[in-house]
């Protein structure tokens, strides 16, 4: 489904969240030089059609603390992508799977992240993970983040960009 | 932390009211005032436990994403890190236990622009950047359950 102008100005209105005002949409609406509810329809749009996956107070893993944070990047033949994807989320452990390309010197092609509020609670549940059967014979690895250099939502659109 | 708080972290990370007043409704929601609510989510957002109330994108439908990383030696770390950091395009830039020590998320409005960033960094850093762009997304991401007991 293709933006249009509107959506991509209503997506640099509210990329950095909601202010925290008795009327928010109204507050960005008028930014805008639309009405609330135009922003409002605008936005339910968007979720409906997936481009907003969620709509909400996004939390910080780390100020939470959940400091023992890991990406864990799997090898997968390729036809059972699926059913290990399946089994990781089945858990309920992980917080995201994707599947990405395989690349020289980098044969990983899954990728899952794990979150714990120590290195000992993060290697248990990835523990967990390993007795599900289409995982336990993988081979996979574990990059725990030491630091955090920069972290955000994702900007598109910049205001008073041309898109 | 109050039980006010935790339920303003765990209970609204999707489904936020999109009414004209959204506080209200969560006040109503946890028997609280409106003016409660929003106090307490500045406070949080203050605190850094809360980056935001707002949407988070589904990666590729608004522009284009991809995971990157680094084989950065690490002398050079902090300096490559905050070159990477620069780019108003990265959102997220982590240093993690591995070879590939510096990761990061490029979002562009286009690919075209994506790209260009990525040969820039590869470029200006003289290091190999490891693209790996999302190829499918199995997890639905429904916000992070904070379980607390």
């Amino acid at each position: 489904m293709a933006l249009n102008d509107d959506d991509k100005a209503v997506i640099a209105a509210v990329q950095a969240g909601l202010p925290l005002v008795e009327r928010p949409y109204a507050a960005i609406a008028e930014e805008l030089g639309m009405t609330e509810d135009q922003l409002i329809l605008t936005l339910s749009r968007l979720v409906d059609q997936g481009q907003i996956k969620r709509f909400g107070v996004v939390v910080r893993h780390h100020e939470l603390g959940y400091r023992a944070n890991a990406m864990v990047v799997w090898d997968v033949p390729d036809e059972q992508v699926a059913a290990a994807a399946a089994a990781m989320v089945e858990t309920q452990l992980v917080s995201l799977c994707y599947r990405r390309p395989r690349r020289p010197g980098w044969p990983y092609n899954l990728f899952c992240m794990l979150h714990g509020r120590s290195r000992e609670e993060t290697l248990g549940k990835l523990a967990t993970l390993r007795l599900q059967p289409e995982l336990a014979e993988l081979s996979c690895e574990v990059l725990f983040s030491t630091r955090r250099f920069k972290q955000r939502g994702a900007r598109y659109h910049e205001k008073g960009e041309e898109a | 932390m109050t039980e006010l708080e935790r339920r303003l972290l765990n209970d609204f990370q999707r489904g936020f009211p999109l009414t004209p007043r959204p506080y209200a409704e969560l006040a109503r929601c946890l028997e609280v005032s409106e003016v409660e609510v929003i106090e307490a989510l500045a406070r949080l957002q203050a605190e850094g436990a809360i980056s935001r109330v707002g949407p988070v994108f589904a990666p590729n439908r608004v522009g284009a994403s991809t995971l990157a990383a680094l084989s950065v030696p690490p002398e050079r770390l902090e300096d490559v890190a905050a070159l990477v950091s620069a780019y108003p395009e990265v959102n997220h830039n982590y240093e993690r236990e591995h070879s590939h020590n510096l990761w990061f998320v490029v979002t562009a409005e286009s690919r075209d622009r994506l790209a260009a960033v990525l040969a820039e960094i590869e470029a200006r850093t003289g290091l190999a950047v490891l693209d790996l762009p999302l190829e499918e997304q199995f997890h639905i991401d429904l916000g992070f359950d904070l379980r607390w007991h």
